[in-house]
């Protein structure tokens, strides 16, 4: 407690620390400060993406309280008599005529009807770009695998929060959405008819699902949420931020701007931006407008009947696929149904295991804190972008209606192409991309050796033109040249050490296979190295 | 999967140990790390002008906040809530939600911007490095925690007296099932109620748009029309449910464009009525193309041939779209002859 | 052909003309023609007729055939009624341009007048529905309310909840509603244009069908109210997706961008 040295005339500690000594002695905040005031966070705008998801999520949180404060979660059938005149008289559930009521006569109601929707669409396209951030960088090495689960935990469960939200209104648009659900559920084999049944309580749509999926959407899934935030946020701490490669900038060190001030006013600045933007958003622009939409009834629909963005992948799975349905022993097997009903979850996984494959591919165990540029692992790079090529094809088949009409086309010519590119596309785009890299691996690689191109023209004395290149500076050359290069695994010896022809098992081929398409000749442009660079810069200078 | 799997001379040269350590330039090797650049200085922090222009700048931005939010609470309790005013160009449109969002969203965004303005113009910007640490424990650590728990778990004699432990094992991995057990009633078995709707033999089929029941001369080569069974009424309790399975479209299709006999012999003199409900997902199907005879769901574009049993032509659905028989009463008003045949909606494990 | 139809036009024609059209459906609307003016009428009437024959052998009868009979190019005419007239031909539907999967709307060549007679001689080829009066689609004296419920369970699958339109099969769709004239939207009720299912009177009553246009007046035209801001053409959560992504997260891209920039430096001297 003796610790101050700024004490006032009166040998008494300013108010501030005599709170600070209070609290210290019963949280040791002292200690935890120690560490953690002058914490280094580097600078780029890409790190930022996190922050937006976390200032979404804190916003969709207040504003989902004062929802909450209106919003009745029941399906008791009830007259419309609010001020919306073009509903008067309908028959509605309570949660929807609440949400009229939020919408049309609480003050401000819409606002932040508008801000939580608005917020959520931006919390998961933050949370997706983020976790690309993070994929393309490759963020996700050791020891940072961890918190990549966590992000993508908190994405699936994201969508989850939101397509239950979305449902809560239970307007024409989203009941139509729950009855998709419930078709879903139903073509489970075996349990899907009970497990309809006892989600919805009954035959659809029942009077039970907006009061569960409330409990799911404002309790259940946001407190897993939020524990999962606490432990990802607890993870960039402990780990501490990774960096991009420059000089300075090392494994074992981070370069960049202490916590307390600059990014406690950063960070804490950018959340009133976030919120500030949303709320100018949610000002000039109508999301959700349910009075349009109307209650919902299982016997009325409306054209364009899309999920939120999110959920639109998985709205092209099942768009795109055939009718298949089996027959036999008189029971249904609805593969038309169940087989994008599984793909739907493999889609997200195929990303979420990415990770764990590459590790066992290098078979590196090493810490890594230094980011990669994407070009610089070419095979990751193409992985990731035939990935969102994929879930981009899907989401033009969840939209395949609007595509039709605002482009002129047939919604069968659309649905076709959803088919074949499901299958073509990420292949093309995998090509496409890891040729791109190995090109952007090429320019930097003569970059370093032969320098910039200036641009400018010279002519010699001969009359030969050339362009004078401009060599780097150390710090261009460092930075250029840091990155790590593997070389492909290969498989052991054939035989063991007493001659006897060794069993190669299947795994250790796969894996000598896909570590020759990671960094095999024709798969990463060697980096130069200092001998070819002394040689081309000490012979005739620059040429 | 150990690292001995992967020889070391595969992994990239060992990475560089030297923290912040700053490198000279060095003839040896030209792409070495040089070390953090200089501190350059902002005009801010070489000219006190300069960076009291960024001072008031950013108690502008903060005074700004304070105006917008005294605006907020002035709009909440001038605007009314039915007040619309037209914003060119995006139409007429809520005031006060208009005015409420656009002073909060200034109100943050000022805050937002004065903080960063702050920090980037006036906070230091110099660069400072913080040294990683090691995450994996020392081996004298983890000696230590190992010794630890095996000493803990000697202690608690686990390992030797086996009936606790199995006895344990069951207790924990059964306890569960009473949480599972407890969701039993969240709703009723299927039972056959997904085989059944409301129409039975003489059911008079009621027009949604007039509730009235129809007589064959009311419907239309060409038309479209929504039925519901006589008896069924919206204020019902289970109105959602009864019409989630009994909703009914009827067409009137020329008896020579028939191309299936049975769905001829179903109708009522080429007046065809069919379930509503998409035996895909269950949407409300009824995008009728009167030319065609085709019909196509707006929400995944399974696509039926009314003119042929509903069989399906495009898209995710699986099995034809059911036809319920009608025919006519002695008054001359349409009737169901049955209830459908089979049932409607989405395909089920059970359905058959 | 025009100037001929220009210099036989009377002031008072395209009035008479339209009680005419009204009065060959049966005499639905008999009230509106006196009985007195019943002779001028009927000579007028066939006036119409002949005019309309002319404007119809020049515009139509390629693909309908010179008796409205159809050809293999357009179906038969025969029984469609003026009311379909007014609709195809007032929307600039008719004549067509080109085949394809559906003809569109486009500008509308024909004066009212014109149209009128055209319809008055399609009328006399078969009994079909009149063009309606202005009583029965104006939106006045409708219940709203109701109108949206029916518009839900008749329309919206394929007009989308609000008539923005939507895709229908093979390149066809159901056009917007949005600044359609209100009668030309009763004339497709009763007439069912090309792929468009009739909704006739027997099944969906005048009253029905003035609910249904005063719903639409009141939720899709320039008056209407969108309270929330700019409704993104009303087409639900794609294009609000498309502007959460571009604009939403774009924008708080580009405030990250300034908040991790580096600051300028104080120019070396």
């Amino acid at each position: 407690m003796s610790t101050t040295t700024t004490t006032d005339a009166r040998g008494k500690a300013p108010a501030g620390e005599r709170v600070a000594d209070w609290a210290d002695g019963r949280l040791g905040i002292y200690s935890l400060a120690k560490a953690n005031l002058r914490k280094v966070f580097p600078d780029h705008p890409s790190f930022m993406l996190g922050e937006i998801c976390l200032y979404s999520f804190i916003i969709i949180i207040l504003t989902g309280v004062y929802l909450t404060l209106f919003f009745h979660p029941s399906m008791n059938e009830v007259e419309y008599t609010g001020s919306y005149v073009p509903l008067q008289g309908q028959l509605m559930s309570e949660a929807f005529n609440s949400t009229m009521h939020i919408s049309f006569d609480v003050r401000g109601g819409l606002l932040i009807r508008q801000i939580h929707h608005w917020a959520a669409l931006v919390f998961l396209a933050g949370m997706f770009v983020h976790m690309m951030r993070v994929f393309f960088t490759g963020a996700f090495r050791k020891p940072r695998e961890i918190n990549w689960v966590f992000g993508f935990l908190l994405f699936v469960l994201g969508m989850f929060t939101g397509f239950t939200g979305y449902s809560l209104p239970d307007d024409l648009l989203s009941g139509t959405g729950v009855r998709f659900m419930e078709g879903a559920v139903l073509s489970v084999p075996i349990v899907g008819t009970y497990l309809s049944f006892f989600l919805f309580g009954g035959e659809f749509p029942g009077g039970d699902f907006v009061a569960r999926f409330f409990a799911v959407h404002v309790l259940l899934l946001p407190g897993i949420m939020l524990g999962l935030v606490v432990a990802h946020l607890i993870l960039v701490f402990y780990h501490k931020h990774t960096q991009f490669a420059g000089p300075g900038r090392t494994n074992n060190n981070v370069v960049g701007m202490p916590l307390m001030p600059v990014y406690m006013a950063k960070a804490g600045g950018f959340f009133f931006l976030v919120f500030g933007v949303i709320a100018v958003i949610a000002a000039l622009v109508q999301i959700n407008p349910i009075w349009s939409l109307g209650p919902y009834r299982p016997d009325q629909v409306s054209t364009g009947a899309q999920p939120d963005w999110y959920m639109g992948f998985s709205e092209g799975l099942i768009r795109a696929m055939p009718g298949w349905e089996i027959d036999f022993a008189g029971h249904t097997l609805v593969l038309g149904v169940f087989i994008p009903l599984m793909i739907f979850p493999l889609v997200l996984v195929a990303i979420a295991v990415y990770p764990f494959i590459e590790s066992w591919v290098t078979g590196d165990k090493r810490e890594h804190h230094i980011l990669d540029r994407p070009r610089n692992a070419p095979t990751r790079t193409a992985v990731g972008v035939a990935w969102i090529t994929w879930y981009c094809v899907m989401l033009i088949g969840g939209g395949n209606d609007l595509f039709a009409t605002h482009f002129h086309l047939s919604i069968n010519a659309v649905t076709w192409f959803v088919r074949i590119a499901f299958f073509v596309a990420p292949v093309i785009a995998f090509v496409v991309t890891k040729r791109i890299c190995l090109g952007l691996q090429r320019r930097d690689r003569d970059k370093v050796l032969h320098g910039r191109e200036s641009g400018i023209i010279k002519r010699l004395p001969h009359g030969e033109f050339i362009e004078i290149h401009e060599p780097l500076s150390q710090e261009q050359l460092h930075t250029l040249t840091a990155h790590e290069q593997y070389e492909p695994v290969e498989i052991g010896p054939k035989v063991d050490e007493h001659g006897v022809e060794r069993k190669i098992p299947a795994s250790e081929k796969l894996r000598a296979k896909l570590s020759k398409n990671y960094y095999g000749e024709g798969h990463q442009i060697p980096k130069p190295t200092v001998e070819e660079f002394k040689e081309i810069t000490s012979g005739h200078g620059h040429h | 999967m150990s690292s001995q799997d992967i020889p070391e001379k595969n992994l990239p040269t060992a990475q560089d140990e030297h923290g912040a350590a700053v490198a000279v330039a060095d003839e040896e090797n030209p792409f070495a790390d040089p070390g953090l650049p200089p501190h350059e200085h902002r005009i801010q922090d070489i000219d006190e002008r300069a960076a009291k222009r960024s001072e008031r700048t950013v108690a502008l931005l903060f005074t700004t906040s304070m105006l917008a939010t005294i605006g907020f609470i002035a709009s909440y309790v001038t605007i009314p809530i039915d007040q619309n005013i037209f914003v060119w160009p995006i139409g007429h449109i809520s005031a006060l939600n208009f005015a409420l969002g656009m002073t909060l969203g200034v109100a943050l965004f000022a805050i937002g911007a004065g903080a960063v303005h702050w920090a980037r113009t006036l906070m230091s910007d110099e660069e400072i490095v913080d040294e990683r640490h090691a995450i994996e424990a020392t081996p004298e650590v983890k000696a230590k925690v190992i010794a630890d728990f095996k000493q803990g778990a000697k202690e608690s004699a686990l390992g030797r007296r086996k009936l606790i432990r199995n006895t344990m094992f069951g207790a924990l991995a059964l306890f569960p099932l009473s949480g599972i057990v407890l969701l039993r009633d969240l709703g009723p078995l299927p039972g056959t109620k997904l085989r059944h709707t409301l129409w039975k033999p003489g059911k008079l089929l009621i027009n949604q748009n007039t509730h009235e029941p129809m007589r064959p001369s009311d419907i239309a080569v060409g038309s479209l029309t929504f039925a519901q069974p006589e008896g069924l009424e919206e204020h019902d309790h289970d109105f959602q449910k009864e019409i989630a399975k009994a909703a009914l479209m009827l067409v009137r299709i020329q008896p020579d464009n028939i191309k299936d006999k049975q769905t001829l012999e179903w109708s009522h003199e080429g007046i065809l009525a069919y379930s509503k409900i998409c035996t895909h997902v269950g949407c409300p199907i009824s995008l009728y193309e009167q030319q065609t005879h085709h019909v196509l769901c707006p929400c995944h574009q399974s696509t039926f041939d009314l003119a042929d049993g509903g069989k399906v032509i495009f898209g995710p659905a699986g099995h034809a779209l059911p036809q319920l028989r009608i025919g006519v009463n002695d008054e001359g008003y349409l009737e169901a002859l049955d209830d459908f045949e089979e049932p409607v909606g989405p395909a089920f494990w059970e359905r058959g | 052909m025009k100037k001929l139809s220009a210099r036989r036009r009377h002031p008072l024609a395209a009035v008479v003309v339209l009680l005419l059209a009204l009065a060959c459906t049966g005499g639905l609307y008999a009230v509106f023609a006196p009985a007195d003016k019943a002779q001028a009428e009927e000579t007028s009437q066939s006036l119409a007729i002949d005019e309309g024959k002319k404007l119809y052998s020049v515009g139509c009868a390629s693909c309908h055939g010179t008796g409205g009979q159809g050809t293999s190019d357009g179906p038969s005419l025969v029984g469609v009624g003026a009311a379909a007239v007014d609709f195809q031909v007032g929307t600039g539907r008719m004549p067509a341009q080109q085949p394809g999967a559906q003809v569109p709307k486009k500008k509308n060549i024909y004066t009212q007048a014109e149209i009128d007679q055209l319809a008055a001689y399609i009328a006399s080829l078969g009994a079909g529905p009149a063009i309606p009066t202005a009583e029965l689609y104006s939106p006045e004296g409708a219940d709203i309310a109701k109108g949206g419920e029916l518009f839900r369970t008749n329309c919206a699958q394929c007009h989308n909840f609000t008539g923005k339109g939507g895709a229908l099969t093979h390149g066809k769709y159901a056009p917007s509603l949005e600044d359609v004239d209100p009668k030309h939207i009763y004339e497709a009720m009763q007439t069912g244009p090309q792929n468009m299912p009739s909704f006739p009177d027997t099944t969906m009553s005048e009253q029905n069908k003035k609910d249904i246009i005063g719903y639409l007046h009141a939720v899709n035209s320039d008056d209407t109210v969108e309270p929330g801001g700019l409704n993104l053409g009303g087409l639900g959560p794609v294009t609000e997706g498309l502007f959460g992504w571009i604009f939403g997260l774009g924008a708080l891209v580009a405030v990250a961008i300034w908040v991790a920039a580096r600051t300028a430096k104080a120019k070396k001297s």
